[in-house]
């Protein structure tokens, strides 16, 4: 069924459609674009699983492709404090400015964890909107769809029926993956795992993970040997299951940390693109509830 | 996704302990209805089995209609023992997903709960109308300790075009910086800068930046209007506190003495292109250096610039940019009565910097390299005789992020005069040599907020060389700069 309905847009939308031009910030944004606008968007994403999107700079090649964008899809919540601002006011294109239907954050329309009781940079980077690394919880993806979808039909109302009937696909075919999920998770209740950064926050929340310890002392601050030394005392008792860490993330750390415990480091994918076989949403999460199923005690 | 293959059924098969904990099943009350039936049934079933060698007797006659019947029997009993297999796997399945759905119920309306209090947390808290619609703040503390052997203040045959030199060994500050931004409304966008500084004793506070600049405009144009930076050369947009080393390039220092700053308008086009393209033009009514006070209707300093970037797979990311500024000068001071020059005085800078960062992540490592170089033609009139003369300069440096947190970097920059259309004894006179220097730096960032850094130069502006060294700190703090490339 969806094959054909696949098949009938991509024989009818040359004549019926000319595809919006996306900007994604990130790659799980970009995938979610593409599973709700299918071939009526044409989807450019700044960054992969291998960049740390808070890290990023406003690179020409970036004002290029802003240029361009009728809609632009990003975390917010802070994350991209660093070079969207620039890249909105460099690159001269009003469909994309903040307060602007094709202006889209998707952390405006989950509930964000970690938000600082106490906002000074002691605590280092911390965000005053909370933890923006929300996509690891798939009810957080599906809130997001559903004003995605919304928005999309927005911006481009000629195709607003397709995008309604791609929301719905999506949601169903969601809310049975993440069902699945929830059920083989029920066995990883309360596993141990020492996390590089608060990267993993939403993940854990979801499937009751214990983050026993965080490596770096604050967000943002990487850590120093004789806070690893003491992170290593505190966790010799009682080693946690494995250590995990997002791609672009230093591996030295968990390494160190990982091999003096002995146990596993652990790259889960992050997003997608984290590993070969991680190249959509629902593959991003099937990869690491495998990877954790896997070192899982 | 199909489930596994149902396991064919045996009659000699064992029965599944949790058919079995049916069938013994005594609590009614935790038997759902319709496992009651299925009960029922296998109480029929048990009948059936139990009548079953009775039949058998009774029909000796026919062996084989016997053995017929028992085959029939048989088939009979596996497809009900099936069907209630089936069913009772069904019930299960059903079963559990109840359990499923209340938890997901359960924690749907925990979710609820504290969203609903969140909602109320967020409303009770009294902030202020006024208050809300804070731009944001951010302020930059800079200071130094310098140990030099001498020093210089003017780099041979330039005019004095305001910061210049090294400075003075010991302690001082450099400009502290506040910084106010925010949308203005949906068509602009506003960005205030004031640098307090302090000198002889006296404490001044400067207007760096003040202007206004479109975000409603199609089509790739932006407007700015009021103080700003100049998009002259590539360093000179940046402000100070993020540069890489404690001072600016001898060409930034002769040509627009530190920083060029322009009073005016400036329009930028993004040309559309898989590329970053970008044109734009500057007019400058301000007497910021190389400019000088106008009061004429038509700017008295007009900027021309491109640039062109774009990405080199994953890991390179690059911007070439090509600028020409063009002043009417009118009696720029050099500081000795009388000899002022005026006339055209026309600039030329190309500017490349080159990127890499392993799979473009900047954050653990990269390296920088950064060149730019200077042409200016000036004609005119100096100190009431001809003057029409070159001068050149330019630098290439590179630094490289190594671990984490720390970074090094090496600077060679060299300005160079052919001034020898004027004869000897006046301040533009042609020193004969280049002035060149060679810095090195260290720095060690230990947040995204604040940066200790160390630097060495070799300092041959002067003809004898001068050794000089530099401490420095850089902190920021209220709102997040901006990582521009």
């Amino acid at each position: 069924m969806i094959r054909i309905t696949a098949l009938l847009i991509a024989l009818f939308a040359p004549f019926s459609v000319s595809a919006i031009e996306v900007f994604a910030c990130e790659p799980e944004w970009g995938s979610l674009v593409e599973e709700l606008a299918g071939p009526t968007a044409k989807v450019t994403v700044a960054t992969t699983a291998f960049q740390d999107p808070h890290g990023l700079q406003a690179r020409p090649s970036l004002i290029a492709a802003v240029r361009h964008a009728d809609f632009l899809v990003c975390t917010g919540a802070d994350l991209e404090v660093g070079w969207l601002p620039l890249l909105l006011r460099r690159a001269g294109n009003p469909k994309i400015q903040v307060g602007n239907p094709g202006h889209f954050l998707a952390a405006d329309f989950v509930r964000r964890i970690e938000i600082p009781k106490r906002i000074d940079r002691s605590q280092g980077d911390v965000h005053p909107q909370g933890n923006p690394h929300i996509h690891l919880d798939p009810r957080n993806v599906r809130r997001v769809a559903d004003a995605l979808g919304v928005r999309l039909a927005e911006v481009d109302p000629t195709n607003s029926a397709y995008y309604q009937s791609q929301l719905d696909n999506f949601q169903s075919r969601w809310a049975d993956a993440t069902l699945q999920w929830e059920e083989r998770a029920l066995a990883l209740n309360g596993m141990r795992l020492a996390s590089h950064h608060r990267s993993f926050s939403y993940l854990a929340a979801w499937l009751d993970l214990d983050i026993v310890a965080t490596l770096e002392p604050k967000p943002g601050i990487p850590a120093s040997g004789a806070q690893l030394a003491a992170l290593l005392e505190q966790l010799t008792p009682a080693p946690p299951a494995g250590v995990i860490r997002t791609p672009y993330e230093n591996r030295k750390p968990s390494l160190w940390l990982a091999e003096r415990l002995t146990i596993p480091e652990i790259v889960l994918p992050f997003t997608i693109g984290g590993t070969d076989a991680a190249v959509d949403l629902f593959t991003l999460f099937e990869e690491i509830i495998r990877m954790l199923e896997e070192h899982n005690r | 996704m199909g489930g596994p293959a149902a396991p064919a059924v045996q009659l000699d098969s064992p029965i599944s302990p949790y058919f079995q904990y049916c069938l013994n099943a005594t609590d009614t009350n935790i038997v759902p209805e319709s496992l009651e039936r299925v009960v029922s049934h296998v109480k029929i079933l048990k009948t059936i089995v139990v009548l079953l060698p009775v039949v058998m007797s009774a029909s000796a006659a026919n062996a084989q209609d016997l053995a017929e019947e028992i085959t029939e029997l048989r088939r009979v009993l596996a497809e009900v023992r099936q069907d209630y297999e089936s069913r009772i796997n069904d019930l299960e399945e059903r079963l559990t997903r109840a359990e499923r759905m209340a938890q997901g119920a359960r924690r749907d309306a925990d979710e609820a709960f504290e969203i609903a209090e969140q909602t109320a947390i967020d409303q009770s808290a009294g902030t202020s109308a006024a208050n809300t619609f804070n731009p944001a703040i951010g302020a930059v503390l800079v200071a130094r300790l310098a140990d030099l052997d001498n020093g210089w203040e003017d780099i041979p045959g330039f005019l004095p075009s305001g910061e210049t030199g090294p400075g003075s060994s010991g302690f001082s500050l450099g400009e502290s910086e506040i910084n106010f931004n925010a949308i203005v409304d949906s068509n602009f966008f506003g960005n205030l800068t004031l640098a307090v500084e302090s000198e002889d004793g006296e404490t001044e506070i400067g207007l760096e930046e003040a202007w206004i600049q479109t975000t409603g405009l199609p089509y790739g144009a932006t407007v700015t209007a009021g103080r700003f930076f100049s998009e002259s050369g590539y360093l000179n947009k940046f402000h100070r506190h993020a540069d890489d080393f404690v001072d600016r390039p001898l060409p930034y220092q002769a040509f627009f003495g530190g920083q060029y700053i322009a009073d005016g308008l400036q329009g930028r086009w993004v040309v559309p292109a898989p590329l970053l393209v970008e044109l734009g033009v500057e007019f400058n009514w301000g007497g910021g250096y190389p400019a000088t006070a106008n009061e004429d209707t038509s700017p008295g300093a007009v900027t021309l610039f491109t640039n062109i970037g774009g990405d080199i797979g994953m890991s390179n990311s690059w911007q070439f940019g090509v600028s020409w500024l063009s002043v009417d000068v009118k009696e720029r001071e050099s500081g000795v009565p009388g000899d002022s020059f005026s006339g055209d005085s026309d600039l030329g800078i190309v500017d490349f910097v080159w990127k890499w960062a392993p799979g473009g992540n900047p954050t653990l490592t990269n390296l920088k390299v950064q060149a730019e170089y200077f042409h200016r033609s000036e004609d005119g009139v100096f100190g009431g005789l001809d003057y029409n003369d070159d001068q050149m300069g330019w630098y290439l440096q590179g630094v490289w992020q190594f671990a984490q947190r720390w970074r090094g970097g090496y600077r060679h920059d060299v300005v160079d005069v052919d001034n020898g259309s004027l004869p000897m004894g006046t301040i533009l006179e042609d020193p004969g040599r280049s002035s060149k220097r060679d810095s090195l730096m260290l720095d060690w960032s230990p947040s995204e907020f604040s940066r200790l850094r160390v630097q060495y130069a070799r300092d041959q502006v002067l003809p004898e060389t001068d050794t000089q060294w530099f401490l420095q700190y850089i902190m920021s703090i209220g709102a997040h700069g901006a990582h521009e490339f």
